[in-house]
């Protein structure tokens, strides 16, 4: 006889569970919810108290605001010496740039941002904003060169500081994207020879350092120009990233691509669409909103890469801070502090990007919501 | 234009004077390494000089990989933490780390552990022979002797021995399903016999340990500040990106899954290691490979600070002797080789944790 499987007696009520509305409730859920959690509440803050109220002190109440060295060196040890960023701003934020004509590259650099900020926003995508990034990419240049209206010209040598920072990545950026639809679409194609030197430059590319790839533009390029020209030392930077930022975004793209069901391809052609119409008005529109975030997260690298070109002695943001203390004796010791201010710039930078990717992301799956 | 490119590059060696060839190679390269593994100096050539910088690169890697793993691994865990407090910090550890440029991590690292740390004649002392200062970081090492070989083969039987215990268990569970306890037994076959190895081979205990000279720690095992700061700077970064995979690999797994395991009576171990984690791997493995294959890579940022990588030994070559296409050929063909034989090793154990299709 099979046993019966049902309970003999009556299971007990059990208790109505606890109410998780209220402040307090909802603390002791998030920070005490079970033994093990009380415990690591503790350590943590146990660790917090250890460190937070000296790094606070350091930073916040015992710093030396005025740019004072004789002050900084008394509070050396005990507090921060932001001084240093009041004192070598100039130098920090625009490097080389000739010193009373800095206020060119402080108008390009903010007519740049604005420029990304107006692409961000949604009411102004239209095809004026073609135009506008022509005539402000123009207008940057014209006020970093020189050599027109009476201003007089600065050789791209001397570009230095979150001007050149902003302005490699965002040409990079720009350059990059098309190349790496077109390359994500050569790898896919039915020619060999196309898929196969897309195949070649991508995999090449992305097995090697950025490093490399800089060390290539500057010591290679050079090498392979007609005699006796000369290629400027920023667009062969500006080359080296964007084909290094290329062969990534490259196979991002090429994933949203090969996520696209064939039927969709096959509609497209029965409906008698050529292949640049099949790709440009049915494949890219939804393999492209597919992979923003991907796309979105290369960028950033892009921004972050460009702290690389210090290296092959273009003076961005990183390289100019060496050039602002390192000479400097009386400074020097606050390289630290120089440090977390452009660490700050570059992590709101960083942070501002990815925000927007999140935006366009849940912005993109309404759209796919029905 | 690939034949008007090399005609120009031809006509632009020969106006520079600029031989070609890789018989430099086999010339002395004249300058001094900071650190090397095997035996060199300034009289030994330029082969065994990029030898030296792939060996520094290897092994900044190989710590850097298997440091960040844990490091990654436990943040990735944090973040999926029920205590909101842990939940935070290693968020905002993941939010801090990502998006700062590593060369600017990789310079701050090396201020500090350059700059703020105290002189080496009065150096951090951690006891047990554990030094640190702006000389970098000492460590007490072990006096070879025959001991450590035996040890050695005693833990490779202890490797074997555990491997066949597996395939025993195993067997007992198919037949029986008797739950296999593998974990105890390896740990136990690894120590037992190694100790034995030890105890055999006359169990040596003679230490090399640093000591506090005057000026500067003497003896026993170092390592300089250029890499400590590689180190630091690249595993710290690296673990942020791979904490995310880990969260985001976790995430994946259906919710079913995880009541499914709950309803069949796991506990809460049993159903991260059977139910959980097998198929988190899954995902997590391809882009882990990736970050891998981005540490590997970033340490080429070594030059910045001094470590003598391959790419900063290469650089000097590149200054001394004009060999840029040649000089830059070998760091690629290095960078491809690592990053090919990385992927390979990745993707059989890919292929190893991937879905049986039948």
């Amino acid at each position: 006889m099979a046993r019966s499987l049902a309970p003999a007696s009556l299971v007990a009520p059990r208790p109505a569970p606890q109410s998780r509305h209220g402040l307090l409730s909802e603390l002791r859920e998030r920070f005490f919810g079970n033994r093990l959690s009380t415990l690591t509440t503790l350590v943590i803050l146990a660790l917090l108290l250890q460190v937070l109220p000296d790094a606070m002190a350091w930073a916040l109440v015992h710093p030396v605001w005025s740019a004072d060295a004789e002050l900084c060196k008394q509070a050396m040890g005990e507090g921060a010496c932001w001084g240093v960023v009041a004192e070598k701003y100039r130098v920090i934020i625009f490097g080389y740039y000739p010193f009373n004509e800095q206020w060119r590259p402080l108008v390009a650099t903010l007519l740049m941002v604005a420029l990304l900020v107006a692409s961000c926003t949604r009411a102004l995508w239209n095809r004026w904003l073609v135009l506008l990034w022509f005539s402000v990419m123009l207008a940057v240049f014209g006020l970093l060169g020189g050599g027109y209206f009476g201003l007089a010209p600065v050789p791209t040598d001397r570009w230095g500081g979150l001007p050149l920072t902003v302005l490699l990545a965002t040409l990079s950026i720009v350059a990059a994207f098309p190349l790496a639809i077109l390359v994500a679409l050569g790898r896919r194609s039915d020619m060999p020879a196309v898929s196969a030197v897309c195949t070649v430059y991508i995999e090449l590319i992305r097995g090697v350092p950025l490093i490399s790839v800089l060390f290539m533009a500057s010591f290679l390029f050079p090498l392979l120009m007609p005699t006796g020209n000369k290629i400027d030392v920023l667009l062969r930077v500006f080359i080296g990233i964007t084909l290094f930022a290329a062969a990534y975004t490259a196979e991002v793209i090429r994933g949203g691509l090969q996520a696209i069901p064939k039927g969709q391809v096959e509609a497209a052609q029965s409906l008698g669409l050529g292949y640049w119409q099949t790709q440009g008005k049915i494949v890219l529109p939804q393999a492209l909103s597919m992979v923003v975030p991907g796309v979105m997260n290369n960028f950033i690298g892009i921004f972050k890469d460009t702290s690389l070109v210090t290296i092959v002695s273009l003076y961005e943001l990183t390289g100019a801070l060496g050039l602002a203390l390192n000479s400097d004796p009386d400074w020097r010791p606050y390289k630290l502090e120089g440090y977390i201010f452009i660490t700050l710039i570059y992590f709101c930078g960083c942070y501002a990007m990815s925000r927007y990717s999140l935006w366009i992301e849940s912005h993109l799956s309404r759209s796919r919501a029905r | 234009m690939g034949v008007y490119l090399a005609h120009n590059a031809a006509n632009n060696l020969r106006l520079r004077g600029i031989k070609s060839g890789f018989d430099f190679l086999f010339q002395p390269a004249g300058f001094d390494i900071g650190e090397a593994l095997i035996d060199y100096d300034s009289a030994h050539s330029y082969l065994e000089a990029v030898l030296v910088g792939l060996l520094n690169t290897l092994r900044v890697a190989v710590i850097g990989i298997v440091l960040a793993t844990v490091i990654g691994t436990a943040v990735g865990i944090g973040r999926l933490s029920r205590n909101a407090l842990l939940r935070g910090l290693c968020r905002v550890y993941v939010e801090f780390f990502r998006n700062v440029p590593v060369l600017l991590q990789l310079l701050m690292w090396y201020l500090i552990l350059t700059e703020m740390l105290p002189a080496p004649d009065e150096p951090l002392y951690f006891g047990a022979g554990f030094y640190l200062s702006k000389g970098g970081f000492n460590f007490p090492l072990p006096e070879w002797a025959f001991g450590h070989f035996t040890l050695a083969l005693g833990v490779a039987a202890g490797a074997m021995a555990a491997f066949a215990w597996n395939l025993r268990e195993r067997r007992i569970f198919e037949r029986t399903g008797k739950e296999p306890r593998v974990l105890l037994a390896a740990i136990g076959w690894l120590l037992g016999l190694g100790v034995l190895g030890w105890v055999l081979g006359g169990a040596p205990h003679a230490m090399r340990m640093p000591e506090a000279g005057a000026f500067a720690i003497e003896g026993g095992g170092a390592v300089t500040p250029e890499f400590l700061a590689v180190l630091t700077g690249l595993t710290l970064y690296t673990a942020g990106f791979i904490a995310e995979v880990v969260r985001a690999g976790i995430q994946a797994v259906p919710r079913g899954q995880d009541e499914a395991a709950k309803s069949l009576g796991l506990s809460s171990a049993q159903e991260m290691r059977l139910v959980l984690l097998p198929q988190a791997l899954r995902i997590i493995i391809p882009p882990l490979t990736s970050q891998y294959l981005n540490l590997t890579k970033n340490s080429s940022l070594a030059v910045a600070v001094g470590y003598p990588d391959v790419v900063s030994i290469l650089n000097t070559s590149i200054n001394q002797t004009g060999r840029a296409v040649e000089c830059i050929a070998i760091i690629m063909l290095v960078y491809l080789a690592t990053s090919l034989f990385t992927s390979a090793l990745m993707n059989w154990y890919n292929a190893r944790a991937a879905i049986r299709e039948r």
